[in-house]
């Protein structure tokens, strides 16, 4: 057992710090990361950010050669992740789902001919993804979708609407889940498309969301033509791409998330220690200082849960269903010191950015409100627990689900 | 990296689960529950024969010099099996201490026969204003000629009533100094004290006049403070190896329950309220395996501000996660779980003793935030 990363990886590490901090604009400062006038300009950044990585040879750095990435092990990858989640994570936000979900998809289940036309410029930042799973009628009930998708002659038509399309307003593609037998019910008879979001026929409508912002949004299909090499797996395939696709990228996940909470665990600090209370600094109140050790201790599982799922993934085992213990770890875990921050700077925490008196620039109070969704995006806290409870444990369905997924 | 156990660290731990399977069931932990000493030498004699006494002794002293994640996999076997009796006291207290303090002649004297099972121990620490805080330690030891002698009163020290020798702390002129203290000496006296969990019985000490020799001082005058926080980090570790292996079997005890229990014609696992509780049992359980690994991992390998970390993170997470599995396992069996027969009350009063023995989870919370900023 050992904990450390070895001294090639430490190195690697070094090496890629040193290059962002040259490619970095001089003036840039992790804590105050600048904020975008509008989703054009965000999308140039992350655009212009992934090229540099991808010319430099850190982008896709655990991806094969041949499609854009630089075939090194897994764990440069996650490196990469945790120094850019760290320092500039802003730069590389509208890719999310691009390389949480997109990449990994196309990756294990895609057809040589989407690899290789898809990756490299996916890689390279040209193309930002989106994921068109959750329906109106279909949220936590993901088998329940009704957008159909019709085969007629070399194409699909798709008619129906998505809904909380993460990005879906700077998207070029979209990962789409669709029913492709019109007469299948539940999980049987779903496929996987790769969709243009250029396509005619297709409308996206950005929500505006508790913190204000629009990430997500509703896309509609009207007679959308897709074309039949766009379909990934064979009809009927989706929902098995779609779940194995998420129990790799999960772990991945843990472990990048475990190394930015961990940041902002010592952001709180220095927000304890710079916020008073009573005329003396928060970070002096017993009662704040348990929250602070609490917070600590939280992350810490998560981080190390992370990495203990990492290593087990890395020697090949495939991640199941336990994936989803990481899922309501960081998103609760998030939930409550975001929470527990807030609540130490008193009345300056309903104060957020673009003020004087803002704590931090608002960043926890921002980070308040959009932690609210973690629970509720990429799975519900409910359904982590049902899944837990039954496909690890073993514990049977309740009975209104049995009959209904029996039909 | 690599954050997975051994070949040989499995076997220990399968090893250590069927043995203890077979010599330690729920009857044999109820019995000694109810008995006197809550405590016999059959079982004793039995762990001593599988070498569990010499793990962490150093081959020198004819032990096995294992390191802490190895006894760790036995420790959460115990806690599994809520094994009672002074084994904790004796090699993580006792020894330990010895191990982090002691002179080679100290050494010489008593780790070999801890090793063998020939000798048990435990560490007196406790007084009436510490609380949780090993910090406030007033026991009077008083120089006389040549010899020592100490008056006071430790509270809590664990089997106490058991064991052969007591480290005792103890405030000297320059700062904090342990000793070595036979439990039959004279004018010391042990009452045990009527403890919440049976299987680790608690007693006050009084010490009157306790006259110790000078070769009592274990290690240094005035030295014993800095190895004391090495043995009670180790112990805060072991105690969380205990907490994940009592947590793993209440919430693996639940959930089979959940499994057949049949009420309005399904079994009740089916019903979210139930399933839910299970499945953060289990969440419960698998993030105190991922922090304690790391803190067992540090205590050998970490710097010192790592392991400090590392142990109080570990050891505020796993008591309260144990606390936490027992009663949502209690509730799961409903009245079967409030029954003394069905034995999960044995694991929620070892949680609560686990959770208040060795700084207590708001300590711990503390002395994290103290190593953050410091």
């Amino acid at each position: 057992m050992d904990f450390r990363f070895t001294p090639e990886q430490n190195a690697f590490r070094e090496e890629f710090v040193a290059w962002l901090e040259k490619t970095l604009p001089d003036d840039w400062d992790p804590e105050n990361p600048p904020k975008f006038e509008n989703s054009d300009e965000e999308r140039r950044a992350y655009q212009d950010f992934q090229k540099k990585l991808s010319d430099a040879g850190y982008a896709a750095r655990h991806y094969p050669k041949e499609y854009g990435g630089q075939g090194k092990e897994v764990i440069e990858g996650i490196i990469v992740s945790q120094v850019i989640a760290t320092t500039c994570q802003v730069l590389n936000a509208p890719g999310l789902v691009t390389q949480a979900i997109a990449m990994p998809t196309i990756l294990a289940c895609g057809t040589e001919a989407q690899k290789k036309e898809l990756l490299p410029r996916t890689i390279d930042g040209t193309y930002i993804w989106c994921q068109g799973f959750s329906e109106p009628d279909a949220g936590s009930d993901v088998a329940n979708i009704q957008t159909l998708a019709i085969h007629q002659g070399d194409h699909y038509v798709v008619n129906g609407q998505k809904v909380w399309t993460s990005y879906g307003h700077m998207a070029d593609y979209c990962l789409l889940l669709v029913r492709t037998d019109p007469d299948s019910r539940r999980n049987r008879g779903l496929s996987y498309l790769l969709v243009d979001m250029t396509s005619s026929g297709i409308d996206v409508r950005p929500m505006k969301q508790i913190t204000g912002e629009a990430e997500f949004n509703e896309v509609f299909f009207d007679d959308v033509n897709v074309p039949v090499e766009n379909l990934v797996g064979q009809e009927g395939d989706g929902w098995k791409i779609a779940i194995t696709t998420l129990m790799f990228e999960r772990t991945l996940g843990d472990a990048i998330l475990g190394a930015l909470y961990e940041k902002n665990i010592h952001r709180m600090v220095d927000m304890a220690g710079q916020t008073k209370r009573s005329g003396r600094p928060v970070l002096e109140d017993p009662i704040a200082r348990q929250k602070l050790g609490q917070a600590y201790i939280e992350v810490m599982v998560l981080k190390n849960h992370g990495l203990r799922n990492l290593c087990a993934q890395l020697q090949g085992g495939i991640p199941g269903p336990e994936g989803s213990i990481g899922k309501l770890l960081w998103s609760e875990t998030n939930q409550r010191i975001t929470e527990a921050a807030l609540g130490m700077q008193g009345p300056s925490g309903l104060i957020s950015g673009d003020s004087d008196w803002s704590v931090q620039s608002g960043f926890w109070q921002y980070a308040f409100l959009r932690s609210k969704g973690n629970t509720i995006e990429a799975g519900t806290s409910e359904i982590q627990r049902n899944i837990i409870g039954e496909r690890v444990l073993g514990l049977p369905k309740d009975m209104s689900r049995m009959k209904k997924e029996e039909v | 990296m690599d954050i997975s156990l051994s070949k040989a660290q499995k076997d220990i731990a399968k090893e250590a689960r069927r043995f203890l399977k077979k010599e330690c069931t729920i009857d044999y932990v109820l019995d000694m529950y109810e008995g006197e000493s809550g405590f016999g030498d059959d079982l004793w004699d039995k762990m001593a024969a599988m070498d569990w006494m010499a793990m962490r002794i150093p081959e020198a002293h004819g032990g096995m010099e294992m390191e802490q994640i190895d006894l760790n996999l036995v420790l959460e076997e115990m806690g599994r099996a809520a094994v009672p009796g002074p084994f904790f006291s004796t090699v993580m207290l006792a020894a330990e201490a010895i191990l982090q303090a002691g002179n080679d002649a100290q050494k010489e004297r008593y780790l070999a026969d801890i090793a063998d099972g020939k000798l048990k121990g435990t560490l007196a620490l406790y007084e009436s204003d510490s609380g949780s805080n090993p910090g406030y330690i007033y026991m009077d030891a008083r120089p006389d000629g040549d010899d020592i002698v100490l008056n006071g009163t430790k509270l809590c020290v664990p089997d106490a009533h058991l064991v052969d020798i007591m480290v005792c702390a103890a405030r000297t002129d320059g700062g904090i100094t342990l000793f070595l203290v036979d439990a039959a000496a004279d004018g010391l006296k042990i009452t045990p004290l009527p403890t919440m969990d049976a299987t680790r019985r608690l007693s006050t000490v009084e010490f009157s006049n306790v006259r110790l020799g000078p070769d009592s001082i274990l290690g240094v005058l005035n030295q014993g403070w800095e190895p004391l926080q090495r043995v009670l980090q180790r112990a805060q570790v072991g105690l969380a190896a205990e907490c994940l292996g009592g947590a793993q079997y209440a919430m693996e005890t639940a959930t089979d329950y959940a499994k057949v229990r049949v009420q309005y014609d399904q079994p009740i696992g089916g019903f979210q309220a139930i399933k839910h509780r299970c499945a953060d049992m289990f969440v419960a359980v698998e993030s105190s395996r991922s922090i304690l690994y790391w803190a067992a991992w540090a205590q050998d390998h970490g710097d010192d501000r790592e392991a400090a970390l590392a142990a109080s993170a570990a050891k505020a997470f796993c008591a309260e996660a144990f606390t936490k599995v027992t009663g949502g396992a209690i509730q799961v069996l409903g009245g079967t779980g409030f029954t003394w027969e069905n034995g999960m009350h044995v694991y929620l009063k070892r949680a609560k003793a686990n959770e208040a023995a060795f700084g207590d989870p708001d300590f711990h919370r503390e002395r994290v935030v103290q190593l953050l900023t410091e």
